[in-house]
């Protein structure tokens, strides 16, 4: 696909979430969630890029998170805590991307979802701190100053989304098509040949791992915004699956297909349980059986036709 | 039972009459119907509250609806799954709200479900009951002005066993506790601590365990409290994990060495049938018990457990009554409402206007909701035994312990109410009956 | 540190006791998955709904037979059969419908098939048996208690947790390491195991020996299930709880080793039990922990081999 038509693509894209939030206001929320969690399923199709599989990326969404809750009484601007979760949860993806990222494959994968289920029972086991699984309200916060009510606020938080979407989705295509990026699909197939080339295979996935746990604070720092009640199920290691769920449906073919998975994702489970409330598992379920065994490249491989 | 446009006028001249021309509000229409969502528990291991909580609104606002429903409007009911977390139930709310319109809320029953979605209720001033949840957090950290619950709180749920375990066995010295680790096991604790301290506070604690939630295993903390040979266990656990706790405990005979209190152990007693033994302390989170001693109206009860009985082939247990609150609730408040509005539909204000002082009957007693939103709700304390009736343990020497005996007053902190407690709270506990 | 098992010691031996019985289930559970990955590669979600299956079909199978004149002893005979039952049925309908439409594809397709499998089965789980706790616990009363002598007291134990659990679980290991190794299915699975290329090089039959593997894991999960049910209640949302044990007993053990899932059960099932007695709040870290543990040393896994590199 040319640049020109991605952009396109990506431009109706960003009208049609605005529209559609414009004309069902109940959609704001859905569609933010979206946006999140498709920023986060975002930095999770990197590491795909490499073959690596996390099932604990909902780690940093749920950290991110509860970082915003404890932070917003202090600092009480949206503008200000975006990037401080962003920043903190980078941190935590550097130390912990120093001990998985001599991992692969399934050791990599069980170790990221050991460290979150850890994460996820601590978030249980200080109760006295964390309210345990009642959760936490996240204070009222301003943007840029501003105090706003419940429908500014839904707005606001729906446009910063669609703002860092926008921004990830660009850094990310930069930075897979950067030799650091390019090395990704080395360490998928021929991981050796990257030492040769004077990259070490390490360097190469802990750059791609930072990356990723920055995009899932910021995902999660957007859901704590817009739920304004953070729970430690954020954390649990079927939110992780969905993000690996969503990067599938969407397709990991570029960097579209993660937003547009979760749109789906979000959509589809919206109006499964709307309509059947207690088998909405299913429907979801056999749709992602579907666009495995019958669009494997998910709905962004059909979007733009047949793969040549 | 349409209402007719001469009823309307009459009304609203009525209503014009009565009321000062301040306080009249916008006139509102009486809809099609009445929609209401209700959010319930439809998967994970809480369904088994959820499942009969929806069944009970389905039979429920199905006899309403053949009586004519809520001032001659009959309820549509729509149904959201607590199951997949906070994200979801917010969005469902919005959306319940925002697109379907509905009227009511009838919200949740974990109690993280509604400490999420009360504050929004507030921001889309949508009338919210909370019809199950425990938390006692909400109308003790702040004031709501749409949101109310038909049904006690964790306070009461956790005083009345633990004044009816100081009744009945005074001079027990060392307590063990097994909870869920969740949120409700460590509350449910801190609460019961709190009040042993200020009631008997020679007890001593001899272990705390919190197994993980949705532990399908007790075997190693059922040992562990038989080398303890504590004088009482307390658990508050509920569903599969209670009812696997009790037949292990049961099975290696930890219920001879030790006096269980179990205060959610009403909606596990038809499951567990014989395994669960004599002597037991059972509560049920209210005063929900089909062979309760003396209800208000002893036909109400009746009729409402044989409905259930024949209809979904089990007895009925406390989340059902708590969704019968609800519904009662709901009916006294619009009558109210409509009352106050000259016969009119109210509008959201008129309707939450209606809840503070609203009484309302339960299947067993007659209920009020305090000003402060919380409702005031009997709590039924009994002891296990066996009878050749039935195949599973009843209750027997029990006590109605009133509202107002176990519920920390408004405006005072659940925690420091306990702790002030005074040994005089004991001699007021009524008799057992029954 | 004598002081301190002078104290602790009659505790500690109870503790080791405990641990038995939850090593055995978890050992049943996991040694399934972790034959499946070692021959498969792909790390089947839905092991947790066959456990989950296997525990409600057992349950209800008991329940419908126990009524009628089937002797007592038989009790421990419908779990198994159950077991078999469900795996025998189920295990070759999802290889033959499912997985082998993806076998080329890449782990994270394989994985999310399974994953999906596993949302869709947890609702028709709760279509098929309903919401409320089901529970038959038979098998568990047929055998009775066994008092442990305890200082000047004893403690009851279930005889079936005491020696049942761990008797079944000895059977399994002893059979599966003698089936892998003297049977010539059990040589193939080795030998795709070790190296599927040279394998089919070779003209074993990578279709047959993938279907045998799944269903014998599909069993063997069914089975982890099925003797649960006798001591515990079965709810909606077992089967993911019982998964991610499963996921960290195989990575700590290495990719597709018998023993090593055996020992890995084992340090789980005591470090758990242990934990109640002296550290009860760190109970569910143990088994996040040992992994954790484990593949800092060796990051292979217990028994893990280094695979040949790509090149």
């Amino acid at each position: 696909m040319t640049h020109r038509r991605e952009a396109l693509l990506a431009l109706l894209f960003a009208l049609a979430v605005l529209a559609a939030a414009f004309a069902a206001p109940w959609l704001r929320f859905v569609l933010t969630l979206a946006l999140a969690k498709g920023i986060a399923a975002l930095g999770v199709m990197l590491l795909l890029r490499a073959g690596q599989v996390s099932f604990g990326h909902a780690m940093f969404v749920a950290f991110a998170a509860y970082a915003v809750a404890f932070l917003a009484g202090r600092v009480g601007d949206a503008l200000l805590l975006l990037p401080l979760a962003m920043l903190l949860t980078s941190l935590l993806g550097l130390v912990i991307g120093l001990f998985v990222a001599r991992y692969r494959e399934i050791f990599f994968g069980m170790l990221n979802l050991a460290l979150s289920m850890v994460f996820y029972s601590l978030l249980e086991k200080f109760y006295s701190i964390t309210h345990g699984t009642d959760g936490m309200r996240v204070p009222a916060v301003t943007w840029a100053g501003m105090a706003t009510e419940r429908v500014g606020g839904e707005w606001a938080v729906l446009v910063a989304a669609l703002v860092l979407a926008i921004g990830f989705a660009l850094l990310a295509r930069l930075y897979l098509a950067s030799p650091l990026g390019e090395a990704l699909q080395g360490i998928k197939t021929r991981e050796a040949r990257l030492e040769f080339m004077g990259l070490p295979p390490r360097r190469v996935l802990l750059v791609a791992y930072v990356l990723s746990a920055a995009m899932a604070g910021t995902a999660g720092a957007l859901i704590a915004l817009t739920t304004r009640h953070v729970t430690p199920l954020m954390g649990y290691w079927t939110a992780s699956g969905e993000l690996v769920f969503i990067v599938i449906l969407g397709g990991a073919g570029g960097v579209l297909g993660p937003f547009l998975g979760a749109v789906a994702y979000e959509l589809v489970r919206v109006y499964a349980a709307a309509s059947v409330a207690d088998a909405w598992q299913l429907i979801l379920g056999a749709v992602l059986l579907a666009v495995i065994l019958f669009a494997r490249g998910g709905l962004f491989s059909l979007l733009r036709g047949r793969r040549a | 039972m349409g209402i007719t446009r001469r009823d309307a006028v009459l009304g609203t001249a009525f209503g014009g009459l009565l009321l000062p021309s301040t306080l009249r509000a916008q006139p509102v229409q009486r809809p099609q119907e009445l929609r209401i969502g209700i959010t319930t528990f439809l998967s994970g291991p809480a369904s088994v509250f959820g499942v009969p909580g929806r069944q009970a609104a389905e039979m429920l606002i199905d006899e309403i609806n053949r009586g004519g429903g809520i001032g001659g409007v009959p309820i549509r009911p729509y149904f959201v799954d607590e199951g997949p977390g906070v994200e979801h139930l917010l969005g469902e709310f919005r959306r319940l709200v925002l697109n379907e319109r509905v009227e009511v809320m009838l919200a949740s029953i974990s109690s993280g479900s509604c400490l999420a979605c009360t504050p929004l209720a507030e921001e889309l001033r949508r009338v919210t009951l909370l019809w199950d949840c425990g938390t006692q957090r909400i109308f003790e950290e702040k004031r709501y002005q749409y949101a109310f619950r038909t049904q006690a709180n964790a306070t009461p749920e956790v005083l009345a066993p633990l004044l009816y375990l100081l009744k009945r066995k005074p001079d027990f010295r060392t307590i063990a506790v097994l909870n869920q680790d969740y949120a409700w096991g460590r509350d449910s604790w801190e609460l019961w601590r709190a009040g042993m301290q200020a009631l008997k506070p020679d007890a001593r604690v001899v272990a705390e365990l919190f197994p993980r939630f949705g532990a399908t295993d007790f075997s190693t903390e059922v040992t562990r409290l038989l080398a303890l040979r504590p004088d009482v266990i307390l658990s508050t656990s509920w569903g599969g994990e209670l009812d696997t706790f009790i037949r292990q405990a049961a099975e290696r005979r930890l219920f001879e060495r030790s006096t269980f209190v179990m205060p959610l152990a009403e909606s596990s007693l038809e499951r567990v049938g014989r395994s669960l033994p004599a002597g037991h302390i059972v509560g049920s989170r209210g005063d929900h018990w089909f062979q309760h001693p003396a209800p208000a109206d002893k036909a109400r009860l009746d009729r409402f457990v044989n409905n259930y009985r024949q209809r979904f082939n089990s007895y009925p247990i406390y989340p059902t009554y708590h969704m019968y609150q609800a519904l009662s609730a709901l009916q006294a408040a619009y009558a109210k409402a409509m009352a106050g509005n000259g016969g009119n539909w109210p509008n959201e204000q008129q309707l939450a206007a209606a809840f503070p002082g609203l009484e309302f009957d339960s299947p067993t007693a007659r209920m009020t909701i305090r000003e402060d939103g919380q409702g005031l709700e009997p709590q039924l304390i009994g002891t296990s035994r066996h009878t050749d009736a039935l195949p599973f343990a009843t209750l027997s020497d029990m006590i109605v312990f009133p509202p107002e005996l176990v519920t920390a007053p408004v405006g005072r902190n659940s925690v420091e109410w306990l702790r002030g407690l005074s040994r005089d709270i004991l001699d007021r506990v009524p008799a057992p009956a029954g | 540190m004598g002081a301190w098992f002078a104290d602790n010691g009659l505790l500690l031996g109870l503790a080791l006791l405990d641990g038995l019985a939850s090593a055995a289930l978890i050992f049943l559970v996991a040694v399934g998955l972790n034959l499946v990955f070692g021959v498969l590669r792909v790390l089947n979600i839905a092991h947790g709904s066959l456990f989950a299956i296997g525990a409600y079909t057992a349950a209800g199978l008991g329940a419908a037979l126990g009524s009628g004149a089937l002797p007592a002893w038989a009790a421990l005979g419908v779990l198994i059969l159950a077991a078999a039952l469900v795996g025998a049925v189920l295990g070759p309908l999802i290889e033959r419908l499912l997985l082998r439409r993806i076998y080329a594809e890449e782990n994270v397709l394989q994985l999310l098939v399974t994953f999906a499998l596993f949302m869709m089965l947890e609702d028709v789980q709760k279509l098929v048996w309903g919401v409320q706790p089901v529970h038959h616990d038979a098998a568990m009363r047929l055998f009775g208690t066994f008092d442990v002598p305890f200082g000047s007291d004893f403690i009851p134990f279930t005889a079936y947790q005491l020696f049942v659990l761990p008797g079944i679980a000895v059977l399994v290991l002893v059979g599966l390491v003698w089936f892998l190794r003297s049977t010539l299915s059990g040589r193939m699975i080795v030998a795709v195991t070790t190296d599927r290329e040279a394998a089919t090089a070779i003209g074993i039959n990578a279709d047959r020996v993938y279907l045998l593997t799944f269903t014998a894991g599909a069993v063997l999960a069914a089975l982890g299930g099925a003797l649960a049910s006798p001591t515990a209640a079965i709810v909606p949302g077992v089967g993911a709880s019982t998964i991610v044990l499963s996921f960290a007993v195989v990575a700590t053990a290495g990719l597709g080793r018998i023993e090593g899932a055996a020992l890995t059960a084992l340090m789980i099932g005591l470090g758990r039990s242990v934990a109640v007695y002296f550290f009860p709040e760190a109970e569910v870290l143990i088994p996040y922990l040992i992994m954790v543990a484990v593949l800092l040393v060796k990051p292979q896994g217990l028994f893990g081999t280094l695979e040949t590199r790509r090149i």
